[in-house]
């Protein structure tokens, strides 16, 4: 966990993002980034899969885009690889114009961090949005997780 | 012990944990999901639903909204990070180890449990062909020398039942770590209230919430809360978890979810999907409200508990009590260590006149009730020997503490005067030749 990132701000950039550019979306079902776009793509958000292995190809009914450069204006790049590959796709998620380099749990790069940060993006590492998501508005515990979050006040049904 | 929520304690948590307003009506009492079943929006939600591609229910006996309000507030109170809530308290031992063990397999259990535990580790797991290696609860070093290429688990009690038992949870949780296995600790005498083994190194916890956390004695109810700390990913010991599940079009739990999240999705998914040990959504409900206020009954319960112990220290038909937290008694320490806030209200003593004695002391009581339970608002009495482990040899009984001599008390909620009255009375009965 990324222990910079509170509830707070993970709300605010769920909230705040549409377009989301997932690097690494695998067009097999039964990977987890999948999962994830497929769940966030259920919620509204406009799930747009960059894998230059499967460009071209149609995938949650978007077409698969080659690099970050072709995946037209987004709000959030989401990053689905190795550690090592984040500070380049940092780099681009600078180029396009992204306002969230999120990566995914188990990816960590201070480097990517701060080349991103430096540019003015906000950063989120070493968590899943599909998780947080589903943390924030209560569906996790629908499974028995502790979410973490209390309150008395009413959430949306 | 450490704190829960970077915002809340412990108490606070215990009323708010897992029941927010419900959000379509705003009811403040968390509603009674009363329901087996539930509507999918269409034909890809279910598809969804049935892949665990998302979150939501299907079924009850896999998720019910009750159940799971209950076992986010029981993770929370234990410091985990999941929980599943089950029928029963041993329901909940069965579906603790179901992810870990297969045939041939071994777990290593503390010889000092509740006698139904060491029934259902000793002859019913055989029948699985799980393997209990029963070993002292008090040395350690008995659980590293039982280590072998088999062992999946470790089983304890950290308050050992029928009673003044405190295991040393940091020294055996070393012995796990050391052996690449889970420790699994079944915490329903101290509750989290009193002990939380997450922190001292556990990985999972049971409870028979039935006891002190519905804590009125009207639910039988079940849980296991994994840390969502051990290692299952690439980990050849639980295939379950680090192999692909072929019905579920071979995903792999632990990469899948996480390791974090693994072992509780597996549990709902596959575990109580399969074996059914579900509990009820009226029984989560009751227990709900139970555990609002768990820590002010548990401070009144180690009080009064405690009061009574030494009432019967200093009465000359008395020969021992075992209580952890008597100056006499060899756990003290360890109670310290593990249970500063009290050694909870579940202990034994030695009447002397032995067996005889001990069935008339459970035929003379007035306000102690003579029932096969502990964690009441009442305060209940039993004579082991010829009730919870009359089902053991005479071997294992002496072992688990439950000679013929010994009497099992749960000290409730009544006035402390009122319980030390009637045991005096009982006692004098007890003793008198008639």
């Amino acid at each position: 966990m990324n222990p910079d990132s509170s509830d707070r701000e993970i709300r605010d950039i769920l909230r705040r993002v549409q377009r989301i550019a997932v690097v690494g979306a695998s067009t097999n079902w039964k990977r987890p980034s999948f999962f994830v776009m497929k769940y966030l793509a259920q919620k509204g958000y406009r799930m747009i899969p960059v894998n230059p292995s499967a460009a071209g190809q149609e995938l949650l009914g978007e077409t698969v885009r080659a690099s970050l450069a072709e995946a037209g204006t987004v709000d959030m790049v989401e990053v689905f690889r190795r550690a090592e590959e984040a500070p380049g796709i940092a780099r681009e998620a600078v180029a396009c114009g992204a306002k969230v380099l999120w990566m995914q749990i188990g990816v960590v790069s201070d480097e990517a961090r701060e080349i991103a940060e430096q540019a003015g993006l906000q950063v989120v590492m070493n968590r899943c949005p599909k998780i947080e998501y589903s943390r924030l508005w209560g569906e996790l515990g629908w499974q028995g997780i502790n979410t973490g979050v209390i309150g008395s006040r009413r959430r949306r049904a | 012990m450490k704190p829960l929520h970077s915002l809340y304690g412990f108490e606070t948590l215990a009323i708010h944990a897992g029941t927010p307003p419900e959000p379509t009506t705003g009811a403040r009492s968390f509603p009674i999901y009363q329901t087996t079943s539930y509507v999918f929006e269409d034909v890809d939600h279910a598809a969804s639903l049935f892949n665990l591609q998302a979150p939501g229910f299907i079924y009850s006996r896999l998720t019910n909204p009750t159940v799971a309000a209950l076992e986010e507030r029981l993770a929370t109170l234990e410091g985990g990070r999941g929980a599943t809530c089950t029928a029963s308290g041993h329901s909940a031992e069965v579906l603790a180890l179901f992810p870990l063990m297969s045939p041939g397999m071994e777990v290593i259990v503390a010889n000092k449990l509740y006698g139904g535990s060491i029934n259902l580790m000793g002859k019913s797991f055989r029948k699985f062909g799980w393997e209990a290696i029963f070993v002292e609860a008090t040395d350690p070093e008995a659980f590293r020398q039982a280590v072998t290429g088999k062992t999946r688990a470790i089983f304890v009690e950290s308050l050992a039942n029928p009673g003044g038992v405190v295991v040393d949870l940091e020294a055996i949780s070393q012995v796990a770590q050391g052996a690449g296995v889970p420790l699994i600790v079944d915490n329903t005498m101290a509750t989290p209230a009193l002990c939380r083994p997450l922190e001292w190194g556990a990985d999972l916890v049971v409870h028979s919430t039935t006891k002190f956390l519905s804590g009125q004695g009207n639910a039988v109810g079940g849980v296991v809360i994994d840390s969502g700390k051990f290692r299952w990913l690439h980990n050849e010991k639980y295939p379950s978890l680090s192999t692909p599940s072929p019905e579920y079009n071979g995903i792999t739990f632990a990469e899948t979810f996480g390791e974090d999240l693994a072992y509780t999705l597996y549990s709902h998914a596959v575990s109580l999907r399969d074996l059914g040990s579900t509990l009820s959504p009226f029984h989560a409900w009751l227990t709900l409200n139970g555990v609002e206020t768990l820590a002010l009954r548990m401070e009144r319960h180690c009080s009064n508990g405690l009061a009574v112990a030494r009432f019967l220290e200093q009465h000359p038909g008395v020969a021992w009590v075992s209580h952890a937290d008597l100056e006499s008694s060899e756990f003290r320490a360890l109670a310290q260590k593990y249970l500063p806030h009290g050694a909870g209200s579940v202990f034994t003593f030695g009447i002397k006149g032995g067996f005889d004695a001990g069935v008339r002391l459970v035929e003379s009581v007035e306000l102690f009730s003579h029932v096969a339970n502990i964690g009441d608002t009442r305060s209940l009495i039993i004579h082991p020997a010829s009730t919870t482990h009359r089902q053991l040899t005479e071997e294992q009984r002496v072992a688990a503490g439950a000679g013929p001599e010994v009497i099992r008390l749960s000290i409730g909620l009544e006035r402390v005067d009122d319980l030390i009255g009637d045991l005096e009375q009982a006692l004098a009965a007890a003793h008198s030749p008639d």
